[in-house]
């Protein structure tokens, strides 16, 4: 599963291939979105929530109402089923489905006129950590390579070699886990939210008089 | 398996407390609390990105603990519930998804309930089952109402509202005023029980003959409090603190108990329910006592620990959906910040009853309960 993008999406992978996977690209309605889409993948193959031995979940960065939403999914269901959670990097995810052999970057929309990026050396290998920057202060970094992911869409004049695919697939996540969990289970993150800002939290000014002067 | 006596889990987070209770029935097993508040306080009031992280954090911890002090297993649960609302959305939709994600699992009914509604649900715990119909004043940080309950699982009808702030509210910006830290509602009721509730006449809001008889309004209260202290600090005399705490607090009080007297008065009621974080009020509680006791009426306020946020009050109205076979919520449930007081809770689209017979294959939630109902 992934909500930490526009993005909320779920798929089922049975170690071979991904068995079924849904979609659905809505920024606001993740909350709502989610669990019918894991029913909906469940019932596509014929199987329960107990069927399924590991749980796979983006842990952003992404916007943080829904990135939310798929951590706790995800950690209810573990805590409820026995399942381990394994958490990925979310722009992972977007650089596995790229299929790109060559250096390139991902980035996301973060709002507030920043992207979430992170660099890649190929579509299996990050090179650094995921960071929070404004398009034209990271332009110059990534000259010249193709950048993944809604980000690069929503700056051309940043990066101008937009590439596939624009939205995050929990297919591709789920393939990118599987392929991990057979080479013995390293690379995965805790399934905490990464953040990557401090919360909007304004200490208020001293007390202000109620009486006009 | 449910009978009479549902066995529910309730989980809150529409504020700063990630809750979870359990009941069986009207028996409370297990009521775990985190609670935030103190990475508020430097704030000076909840913030809800903070609060937000806080419940994400705390969140199966909780459940889990819950379950673990009520000696359960979640298997044997006769239905989730989950404040819907009203509350901080970013807040609410942590606990939401975490409802909807333990009810599947589990294959569990999901019901959605109201904050509010909730808050009254919660003295069956304490008290017994709610007479019908139960008055109910409802008194906290973000809410103040008069509320008219026939049944508390589909009749909720609101009688009045603050117009302005809650007298919660009004508790926090006073202390505020005073340099007394966040929450104001302790510290306000610890210091006025040495102060003279007698010594400074301030304004009883919405009190004239032609004013709403049971909406109220405190920020006028809160204005006079907040001049008169300036006035002082100004004139360069010292604040009598602990006078001012009290007659700040008698005019919040007087106004709340004298309009929910009226009310059940003019409604034929003969109890009076008084539920949320500003019922804890030591004042507020010795004051409707003796006003409900001169007017004949019987007054029901849970222990303070029942009328601050909790999972409990949740678990205690998700408990009585079950037990009167009220629809249950489906896996589109939202976290709706303003449900209005009017929806006690959030059946599922389809909006059939959930029955004990199974009869019906097309709602998922109700579906999949047949497995482990009986299993
Ligand atoms: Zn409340």
């Amino acid at each position: 599963m992934d909500t930490a993008t526009p993005a909320v999406t779920v798929a089922l992978h049975d170690g071979e291939a991904v068995v079924a996977s849904s979609s659905q690209v809505d920024a606001r309605r993740h909350g709502e979105l989610l669990l019918p889409a894991v029913d909906r993948v469940l019932k596509e193959a014929g199987l329960k929530l107990d069927a399924v031995t590991g749980i796979v979940v983006g842990v952003g960065p992404g916007p943080y109402t829904g990135l939310r939403v798929g951590l706790v999914t995800a950690a209810a269901f573990s805590s409820a089923l026995g399942a381990p959670v394994h958490g990925l990097c979310t722009l992972d995810g977007l650089a596995y489905a790229s299929g790109i052999d060559e250096p390139f970057a991902v980035a996301t929309d973060a709002r507030r006129k920043e992207v979430y990026w992170a660099r890649y050396e190929d579509s299996r290998t990050r090179v650094t950590d995921a960071a929070v920057d404004r398009p034209a202060e990271i332009a110059e970094r990534l000259a010249g390579l193709p950048v993944v992911g809604a980000g690069a869409r929503l700056y051309p004049e940043a990066f101008p070699d937009a590439r596939d695919p624009e939205h995050q697939s929990a297919a591709a996540l789920a393939a990118l886990a599987a392929e991990r969990l057979a080479a013995g289970g390293d690379g995965f993150l805790d399934p905490l939210p990464m953040y990557l800002r401090r919360p909007d939290a304004q200490v208020p000014k001293n007390y202000k008089v109620v009486t006009p002067q | 398996m449910a009978a009479d006596e549902p066995l529910v889990l309730g989980i809150e987070t529409s504020c700063d407390e990630t809750g979870v209770g359990i009941v069986h029935g009207t028996t409370l097993l297990a009521d775990a609390v985190a609670s935030s508040v103190d990475t508020h306080a430097r704030f000076g009031g909840v913030v809800p990105e903070i609060a937000s992280r806080a419940h994400l954090e705390a969140m199966v911890p909780t459940i889990e603990r819950a379950l673990k002090t009520a000696g359960i297993s979640a298997r044997d649960l006769d239905g989730i519930a989950v404040t819907a609302g009203p509350g901080l959305a970013g807040a609410l939709l942590v606990g939401v998804s975490a409802a909807k994600a333990y009810a599947y699992a589990l294959g569990k009914p999901l019901y959605g309930v109201n904050h509010l509604a909730s808050h009254i649900c919660v003295d069956q715990l304490e008290h017994g089952k709610l007479p019908e119909p139960t008055m109910a004043l409802l008194v906290s940080g973000g809410h103040s109402s008069l509320l008219l309950s026939a049944d508390i699982t589909s009749d909720v009808r609101p009688l009045g509202a603050t117009i302005d702030d809650a007298a919660g509210e009004a508790f926090d910006k006073i202390a505020r005023v005073l340099d007394l830290g966040f929450p104001g509602g302790p510290v306000i009721d610890r210091l006025a029980r040495e102060g003279d509730p007698a010594a400074i006449a301030f304004p009883r809001g919405l009190s004239g003959s032609r004013d709403p008889a049971y909406d109220f309004s405190f920020s006028g209260l809160k204005t006079a409090v907040a001049r008169w202290i300036e006035a002082k600090r100004a004139a360069g005399e010292d604040v009598p603190v602990r006078d001012v705490a009290a007659s700040f607090q008698e005019a919040v009080v007087d106004v709340l108990t004298r309009k929910a007297v009226r009310a059940c008065k003019d409604e034929g009621v003969d109890h009076l329910m008084i539920g949320g974080g500003v019922a804890a009020n030591s004042r507020l509680r010795a004051l409707a006592q003796e006003r409900c006791e001169r007017a004949g009426i019987r007054l029901r306020v849970p222990r303070p620990g029942l009328c601050t946020d909790n999972g409990a009050m949740v678990a205690a109205l998700g408990s009585e959906m079950v037990a009167r076979n009220r629809p249950a919520s489906d896996l589109e449930l939202s976290a709706d910040s303003s449900l209005p007081v009017t929806d006690p809770h959030v059946p599922g689209a389809q909006g059939h009853a959930h029955e004990h017979d199974h009869s019906h294959d097309h709602d998922h939630v109700h579906e999949v309960s047949k497995e482990n109902l009986y299993s």
